[in-house]
């Protein structure tokens, strides 16, 4: 076994052993698709309210796992001085990041299997998917989620980085457009919406997975903008001790 | 050449100069212990020879190799044993030895170094359940998992028990004893008088004493003992024209001795003194001096 492997094997073995960490990336997402798509009571404005919301919830679900997932057990990494030990060892940080990216791309392998199929059985009709843009889309989600969650924990606290990451995880769940539309927000807070990753996340994949976005070229620049920038910020200004 | 050769080494952090053009080395299967008071540069020394820290000015080089630039080359071969933390809470004892051991292309038995550091019946213990000297345990055993050719070890005996200690003694002695340099960086000057073969002690950043412990003990000679506590101090200090020193009934004269007569002098001069004046004298002891006594002569300045 050569240290990449070892190192992908340790961080799902931490993944797994955190149960607080599944329950944000698959327990929450999961709840809110089965719930709301099976009870009528949000202002979808489609038909089947699970048809608005699984593109949603998928980009939420991307956020859980590579924003605050990610950003939180880092941020405790960095406080428990294991990324400064990790840094002894010949791993190396292209190894250390290597890993931590393929422990992502599992579990988002797993949540987005689990999504598709629940969306499915609740009657979700994907409509002239592309499944392979929305691979991509998911592709920059996950860059730019890692990038905002990653440039909180390479500068707070452990205990300030877990708050701040829940906190804008709930900011950008109610301000993304994930279980309503953004239009029934008021202007200049439906004009915010439009700017977060995760609008632009589930607008690129309503549109990839339903042909059903609403501004998407608009939502592509965001989304690709938030995958350029904060994986450099983050870059830039962490602190591995 | 050398396992640790630090050269002219300044570690600065803005006006602060944390290490100032200090110079040493470390040699394989010899103990080096880097001691000093908190604050006095042995931290930033001993990061920057792990490759954590840049030098501002001067070199070091372990294994032949810079630490700053040839990073991973160099944590092929190189243990570090960090002051405190470095394991995620949940991580299991037996789990994390294993993983760092396969980190490493000849890497230790994970089962053999667990049983090695006395955690053999902790294996399935997660970290945050460990003792504060079962955690120390567990961190010696990642620093050796790489089977070391140089062991930087912090505090290695920092909350473990006395029997305890006694194997981490072992560990380290061992480890000299099959050829690894090691570094150690401790407080506990007890440690490092019964593990070190050579001292380096920093004050205020600068380096104020690099020897032989054996070199440094008999550079100065030390007259301890008892009397009345109303013996005039000063007043014998006057007489015998050394400083007299007070550790509550203890008395301590230390000075430097070219020929082994000046302390026979000395003590009959001491003696006499007493004498006349009515006290008594216990516990006389003539001797090199302590690891101990060495430091606070050293570092006087900054303790007070």
């Amino acid at each position: 076994m050569n240290p990449l492997t070892t190192q992908i094997g340790a961080e799902l073995s931490l993944v797994r052993r955190n149960g607080e960490q599944l329950l944000v990336t698959l327990g929450i997402p999961l709840l809110l698709l089965g719930f709301f798509g099976s009870v009528d009571i949000l202002p979808s404005d489609t038909d089947e309210p699970v048809d608005f919301l699984v593109p949603g919830i998928l980009a939420l679900a991307v956020m859980s796992t590579s924003m605050v997932s990610l950003g939180i057990a880092t941020g405790f990494e960095r406080s428990y001085l294991v990324l400064k030990r990790l840094a002894a060892t010949p791993l190396g940080t292209g190894r250390l990041i290597a890993a931590k990216t393929v422990a992502v791309v599992c579990i988002e392998a797993v949540q987005m299997a689990l999504l598709v199929a629940l969306g499915l059985a609740l009657g979700w009709t994907p409509n002239s998917a592309n499944w392979l843009l929305a691979l991509a889309a998911v592709i920059l989600g996950t860059f730019a989620f890692a990038g905002i969650g990653l440039a909180l924990a390479g500068n707070l606290r452990g205990e300030v980085n877990l708050a701040a990451s829940n906190g804008l995880y709930l900011v950008l769940l109610l301000l993304g457009g994930v279980l309503f539309p953004l239009d029934r927000l008021p202007p200049f807070l439906e004009a915010i919406g439009r700017a977060t990753p995760t609008h632009a996340l589930a607008d690129v994949l309503a549109d990839s997975l339903m042909s059903a976005g609403a501004h998407t070229a608009t939502s592509w620049l965001v989304l690709l903008g938030w995958a350029i920038v904060m994986p450099a910020v983050a870059a830039r200004t962490f602190r591995w001790t | 050449m050398a396992a640790v050769e630090v050269e002219n080494l300044s570690v600065h952090y803005g006006p602060l100069r944390a290490v100032d053009d200090a110079s040493f080395t470390a040699e394989f299967g010899e103990v080096t212990a880097v001691l000093g008071p908190n604050g006095a540069g042995k931290t930033s020394t001993i990061e920057t020879c792990e490759g954590f820290r840049q030098p501002t000015t001067g070199s070091v080089r372990v294994l032949g190799l810079n630490p700053w630039t040839q990073r991973t080359a160099l944590h092929r071969e190189v243990g570090v044993m960090l002051q405190d933390g470095g394991v995620y809470p949940s991580a299991r004892v037996g789990e994390t030895v294993a993983q760092f051991c396969r980190l490493y292309d000849r890497g230790a038995s994970a089962d053999e170094l667990v049983a090695r550091v006395g955690l053999a019946d902790r294996s399935i213990a997660t970290w945050r359940r460990l003792s504060g000297g079962e955690k120390q345990r567990l961190c010696l055993a990642l620093a050796l998992a790489a089977r070391p050719r140089v062991a930087f070890l912090d505090e290695p005996t920092a909350g473990v028990d006395v029997n305890g200690r006694d194997d981490v003694r072992a560990i380290i002695r061992n480890l000299a004893a099959e050829g690894c340099a090691v570094v150690l960086a401790t407080h506990e000057l007890d440690e490092a008088e019964r593990l070190a073969d050579r001292v380096v002690l920093f004050n205020r950043g600068h380096i104020v004493a690099n020897s032989t412990l054996a070199n440094l003990r008999s550079s100065r000679t030390t007259v301890r003992f008892r009397s009345s506590p109303s013996l005039d101090a000063v007043a014998l200090t006057r007489h015998i024209g050394l400083d007299v020193v007070t550790n509550g009934d203890e008395f301590i004269i230390s000075f430097s001795s070219p020929d082994s007569s000046m302390a026979s002098d000395l003590v009959s001069r001491i003696s006499v003194w007493l004498g006349s004046n009515s006290l008594p004298l216990h516990d006389l002891n003539v001797g090199g001096e302590r690891l101990e006594d060495i430091f606070r002569m050293l570092t006087k300045d900054q303790e007070s």
